[in-house]
């Protein structure tokens, strides 16, 4: 059995599609054979951020109307073997995302013997983040602590309690988890910034890990290697640590806890 | 003293306002989107029981949804005809 995973939050510029690439490379990493889906039908992005953009031929449409096998769109990640990219298409609409058509590949997937399936939503609650939540069994929101991010998690939440085929056929709910990105310890600690306790309270399900704020981000993107791969970073290993809870494991949170600064630190600066 | 808390770098702990603000906006959006769809279904259906015992005005029933802490109460108001 594939286990399906959705990466969702409502708002835009959370960080999902970071998550997506760090949480199916994390995934493979571990020995599972992953796959991680765009559903971001006409503004494609994992591509990049997986840094395959130059080996795209076909794409999830293609597939999905027949144009090309999935063995053909499917690209080989370059740093796990058993990780795999199927990008989004740029050129047709969103309404190309058939349900039937969603169905039939993750069918097949699973037939291929993946263990798990990514699917990296778009932002927004319209058609392709209903296609990328539909046929989840578990979902990953991505909140940013930050009054519109946490609304529109609740918001999606509501999307996932009522639209997904879990929900509709009366099977065993969705598996939510809460990921808090772009935290700032610091700022939580002096009141500047909701923090991880407030969001986890607010929105009421279980939390997969915090990441923090951090320039690492931007590297990865630049290169097109997911953070995850940005050894020693707070960004990788809360990644990591995020993979281990997932996978049924105790971790506890890292980096979340503001250390004041030293004499010599606050000095001489240094990172 | 904005001089002060300049130079001793004092900053505004707004995050509490944010989460108040928060909590209630969740609240009243997730009762909007579950909850008071059904009240109109179910005043009618309560006026339908009750008249089985009692003649009373279907306005007499009142219907509501309240929050107290973290719990969604369902208020039901019912006035019985005076009795003569």
């Amino acid at each position: 059995m594939a286990t399906i995973i959705t990466i969702t939050s409502g708002k835009g510029g959370v960080g999902k599609t970071t998550t997506s690439a760090s949480i199916a490379s994390g995934l493979a990493m571990r020995g599972f054979k992953t796959a991680v889906i765009d559903f971001d039908v006409g503004l494609r992005n994992l591509d990049l951020i997986m840094g395959c953009e130059r080996r795209v031929v076909y794409d999830f449409v293609n597939v999905i109307q027949g144009d090309a096998n999935l063995h053909q769109a499917l690209i080989k990640d370059k740093n796990c073997d058993n990780l795999f990219v199927l990008p989004a298409s740029q050129t047709r609409d969103k309404d190309a995302l058939t349900e039937e058509g969603v169905e039939k590949i993750l069918k097949e997937l699973e037939h291929q013997g993946f263990d798990y399936i990514v699917c990296d939503s778009p932002a927004g609650i319209e058609h392709g983040a209903v296609m990328a939540l539909t046929f989840a069994d578990e979902a990953i929101v991505v909140t940013n602590p930050e009054v519109s991010s946490v609304r529109d998690s609740d918001r999606i939440l509501g999307i996932i309690q009522s639209k997904s085929r879990r929900a509709i056929e009366g099977r065993e709910p969705v598996k939510e988890h809460l990921l808090v990105t772009r935290y700032s310890p610091k700022r939580a600690h002096e009141g500047e910034m909701l923090t991880y306790t407030d969001i986890q309270e607010l929105l009421r399900i279980p939390l997969l890990g915090v990441i923090p704020e951090s320039e690492a981000v931007l590297h990865a993107s630049n290169q097109g290697v997911p953070a995850i791969h940005q050894k020693d970073t707070p960004v990788a290993d809360a990644y990591l640590d995020a993979i281990g809870r997932f996978l049924g494991e105790t971790h506890p949170l890292r980096f979340v806890d503001h250390e004041k600064p030293g004499l010599l630190k606050r000095l001489f600066g240094g990172k | 003293m904005s001089w002060l808390s300049h130079i001793f770098g004092e900053k505004k702990a707004t995050a509490s306002v944010a989460k108040e603000r928060l909590q209630l906006i969740i609240a009243r959006e997730r009762v909007g989107l579950s909850g008071p769809d059904f009240l109109p279904d179910l005043q009618k259906d309560l006026v339908a029981v009750i008249s089985k015992y009692v003649k009373i005005n279907p306005e007499d029933i009142k219907v509501g949804l309240e929050k107290q802490g973290n719990f969604e109460v369902i208020e039901v108001n019912i006035v019985l005809p005076e009795m003569r």
